[in-house]
């Protein structure tokens, strides 16, 4: 058994604090320790996107990055997206347009496209299948998953006032 | 109901489990968890063909952490012949065993030898490299061509050769060699003013399904046994469970958990028989997720095949005899689909002779799976090729040469039945109209190339039970997993019977114990058969609504009337609503119920127009533009149609320009993670138009067909088409990858 380190984080605007091994990557200890397992595992290699969270500020593979290293970071999951008990344009979105069909890729694109939008709130089509081409999607063929990107790009657009 | 008055069916409402998958609360397989839960790993052959001589678990067993190991001895004894109904085909109890634990020699690499359970998944992958195994490397054969030689080495000394229905008796890797005919081929070769003749090899694909294999197991201390996963096929899981620990399915339960994605390939069960046995070696819950890697070589890949299509046609634009040698590569294990191949590769038309000679072939290679219209799209990239090829021979427009010779109510089909009405004319005109067919195709190294293709779809059983509430709505309990949308799309029929909104029918998908026998989420049946039951159902409740609006507006059910949500009987009217608040009064709660196995699927066609642009340095196809046509029959949910149209299109591209194992000589896939095996990411497609047909099959009550698997069919064939007019190079491999396509570009500029 290896030796435990303190982690001590902000993971949806709340202060967590956990134990962990040094091998395991911060998609486990979201999963299998603080219980937050809306963040899938796909790959466990950084190529599928399934496991997007937001690591202060940009999107990143949690696969990819170890437990320890979140260390006083902050951290948004697709358990933190929604706002209250009104969910986030972006879900809405995804709804709306039938987007999922398994929806096993869904939060981590979810995810990448808050990112995306935080960034860039009126980006092109261009943009979008750029900047999600991390997440794969095996059902939708993208299709729906760009047009939700840009309705909620469009109503994000319109809840800031003028 | 007339077909223009459906208040629900043909709307798109929000997705019942929407709010669970946007948020991140669906619990899939790997969420699952339990106290005192142990994680399992499994160990894999790394030869492609190997006789075990001896597995040593001491190493393993004395790891601190371990709890359990086994290995195929762990198997309690069986009837090794008994066959199991797997709702796609069916196998021996000793080949599904046989391929969740090699017992005697491994079959391919990436064939599980050994399992392990441990306190955490670190702990049981350490233990895995403690297990020494003797291997005794044998040479492999890695493709049908190869396996069929006489002096091939064999996979199973026991697998004997039937030929034409009969038993040889002769051991060889050829399991089957079939052949469906109709009229006089050579009478309709000898008639043909164009004869064309190709070869065409497909490389093995995998389904792709972004959520990994996953299994736990509970042996209880009662002799229960409780297995929770990702399956399409809940009974399927059950089913096998019971067959491979040879205990009663009354014994097994199993919980279908939310479905990452399956394709066809989460109807073979791999994990839970294991996980069960690791249970009850520990006394503990066991569970165990695939990585990425054991998904690529040890789950179902789709079959590669050699395939060679022989086509005539006289001057008039009418095909006179058609030909295909299908030899498929079934994989470890007998059973490759090459008859669905040959059931449809030539069933766009009609045809008076033709012949398929189909081979179903063990290679050592993972044993393969279905996958979306199993077996149908190889066999139409190489037809429509050869079918393309054919129009220009005869100077026509190459939708105007398949509406010529388009199948149609009464044409037979190569194994024999005959359509009832299909929409294979429905579908062409449809293309031919489409703006994206007419639309100038400007530039060079452009071209535009069309296909189409069929899936004949599948009813099978389903069960479904429908309870009323005292507020109005109705829970609806079904035996489905919904891999895409089908809570929805079953849940819309019974709302459209019962005179509710979409959103007042909630359904809900249960274990084994909960439900009657439902068969596998697969073959396009769910939205038909299991929508079938739930119509049924909602009839059943109907009927006894009535009978309490009866007794409560004082009448006799027979002078009842229901329509959109009320009960009249002359001046006096009541709710759905008003009777159901008012149901423990009139006799107790209402409950509906429907068991169906339905006869009359309809066969789905669907075609596909695409534009490409190659590159003439590089090699390398985009994707300028692509147009998904499928008759639906009916669309109960449109939004999801096209989803199935737009993601089976998007599969398709991926197998006709990217997707394919690469083995080493010996056998082993060089490229099994997701950076190497390339699937289409967004950046790699453009949106994708469909267009829904709905020629209602006259076997539904809605006339639903079934969408999830003919959109698949035509994609490569319409690319190929579409890169011999950008470049004028005929392809006949896939994937038609940049090297593929720069050696024809050279091999035509010598
Ligand atoms: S699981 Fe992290 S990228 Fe696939
Ligand atoms: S919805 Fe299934 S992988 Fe995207």
């Amino acid at each position: 058994m290896q030796t435990l380190t303190r982690v001590r984080a902000i993971v949806n605007e709340q202060p967590v604090e956990f134990l962990c091994e040094p091998r395991q990557s911060l998609l486990e200890c979201l999963r299998d320790i603080l219980g937050l397992t809306g963040s899938k595992e796909g790959c466990n290699d950084g190529n599928c996107g399934a496991c997007t969270v937001i690591l202060d500020g940009r999107p990143v593979n949690s696969c990819l990055v170890l437990g320890v290293e979140a260390e006083g970071c902050r951290i948004t999951t697709i358990e933190g997206i929604a706002r209250g008990t009104e969910l986030h344009p972006l879900q809405r979105a995804f709804l709306n347009q039938a987007a999922l069909q398994c929806g096993f890729c869904t939060p981590g694109l979810i995810v990448a496209a808050k990112a995306l939008l935080d960034e860039d709130p009126d980006p092109s089509e261009e943009r979008i299948r750029a900047f999600l081409a991390n997440n794969l999607c095996r059902c939708t063929g993208y299709d729906k998953v760009v047009r939700a990107v840009q309705d909620a790009a469009a109503a994000g657009r319109e809840e800031v006032p003028a | 109901m007339s077909a223009h008055g459906y208040k629900v069916v043909g709307t798109r409402p929000v997705r019942p489990d929407g709010a669970d998958k946007v948020t991140g609360r669906a619990a899939y397989g790997a969420d699952v968890h339990l106290a005192g839960l142990l994680y399992g790993a499994v160990l894999r052959s790394p030869h492609a063909h190997a006789r075990i001589r001896r597995i040593d678990t001491r190493g393993a067993e004395a790891l601190e952490g371990v709890r359990a190991v086994i290995t195929a001895s762990d198997f309690p004894p069986a009837d090794a012949g008994r066959i199991i109904d797997l709702g796609e085909g069916q196998q021996t109890v000793a080949e599904v065993r046989g391929n969740m634990l090699a017992s005697g020699k491994a079959l391919y690499k990436g064939h599980a030898v050994a399992a392990v359970a441990a306190v955490n998944r670190h702990v049981a992958e350490e233990a895995l490299g403690l297990i020494e195994v003797d291997y005794e490397p044998l040479p492999a054969v890695l493709t049908a061509l190869e396996a069929m030689r006489e002096d091939a080495p064999i996979l199973h000394e026991t697998l004997t050769r039937k030929e034409l229905g009969t038993d040889t008796g002769e051991v060889s890797n050829v399991a089957e060699h079939f052949r469906f005919e109709l009229g006089d081929l050579e009478q309709g070769l000898a008639e043909a003013d164009v004869v064309v003749e190709r070869e065409f090899d497909t490389a093995t694909v995998h389904q792709g399904y972004i959520e990994p294999q996953n299994a736990t197991a509970l042996w209880n201390q009662d002799g229960r046994i409780h297995v929770w996963s990702s399956t399409q096929g809940a009974f399927v899981v059950r089913d096998t469970v019971a067959a491979a620990l040879n205990v009663p399915v009354s014994r097994v339960k199993a919980t279908p958990m939310e479905i990452g994605g399956g394709f066809g390939g989460k109807i073979r069960v791999y994990l839970e028989p294991v996980a069960a046995l690791l249970s009850r070696k520990s006394g503990r819950p066991v569970k165990i997720v695939m990585s990425r890697q054991e998904v690529f070589e040890g789950t179902g890949p789709t079959p590669g095949s050699h395939i060679r299509v022989k086509v005539g046609a006289r001057r008039d634009g009418r095909i006179s005899a058609a030909y295909a040698f299908l030899a498929y590569e079934a994989g470890a294990y007998p059973g490759s689909m090459a008859d669905c191949g040959a059931m449809c590769i030539f069933s766009p038309y009609d045809i008076a002779n033709l012949c398929v000679d189909g081979y179903n072939i063990v290679v050592n290679k993972p044993s393969t799976a279905a996958y979306r219209a199993p077996g149908a799209t190889n066999a139409a990239f190489a037809g429509e090729s050869v079918m393309d090829e054919v129009a220009e021979r005869l100077g026509m427009d190459p939708i105007d040469f398949r509406l010529r010779n388009a199948a149609h109510e009464g044409t037979r089909r190569a194994d024999g039945p005959k359509f009832r009405r299909i929409g294979c004319v429905e579908v062409l005109e449809a293309m031919k109209n489409h703006p994206h067919y007419s639309a100038p195709l400007e530039g060079p190294n452009r071209g535009r190339g069309v296909a189409v293709g069929f899936w004949f779809n599948v009813g099978l059983a389903s069960a479904c039970t429908i309870g009323v509430n005292a507020d109005g709505t109705v829970n609806l309990v079904e035996g489905s997993t919904d891999i895409g949308g089908t809570r929805a799309s079953i849940a819309m029929q019974a709302a459209e019977v019962l005179g509710l909104r979409a959103e007042d029918v909630h359904p809900v998908v249960v274990d084994t114990d909960s439900i009657a026998y439902t068969a596998v989420t697969g073959g396009s049946r769910t939205t038909f058969a299991t929508g079938w039951a739930a119509y049924e159902a909602a009839h059943d409740v109907l009927r006894q609504m009535k009978e309490r609006a009866a007794r409560l507006l004082e009448t006799e059910p027979e002078c009842v009337e229901y329509q959109d949500g009320v009960f009249r009987s002359g001046e006096s009217r009541m709710t759905f609503a008003e009777v159901a608040a008012r149901l423990n009064e009139t006799g107790g709660p209402v409950t509906g119920r429907a068991g169906v196995n339905p006869r009359g699927a309809g066969g789905s066609y669907a075609g596909a127009i695409a534009d490409v642009e190659v590159d003439p340095e590089t090699g390398r196809v985009s994707i300028l533009r692509f147009t998904s046509v499928q008759d639906a029959g009916k669309a109960i949910h449109p939004a999801y149609v096209e989803g199935q149209m737009q993601g089976g299109s998007a599969q398709g591209i991926g197998w006709a320009l990217n997707e394919e194992y690469c083995l080493s000589p010996g056998g082993a896939m060089q490229n099994s993670s997701f950076l190497d095996y390339r699937m289409p990411t967004s950046l790699d497609l453009p949106m994708i138009e469909t267009v829904i047909v709905e020629v209602p099959n006259p076997g539904h009550p809605f006339g639903v067909r079934g969408v999830g698997e003919a959109n698949i069919v035509p994609p490569p064939g319409a690319i190929a088409n579409a890169i011999y007019r950008a470049a004028g190079v005929r392809l006949s491999r896939l994937p038609m990858k940049p090297e593929t396509v720069m050696e024809a570009i050279w091999a035509q500029r010598d």
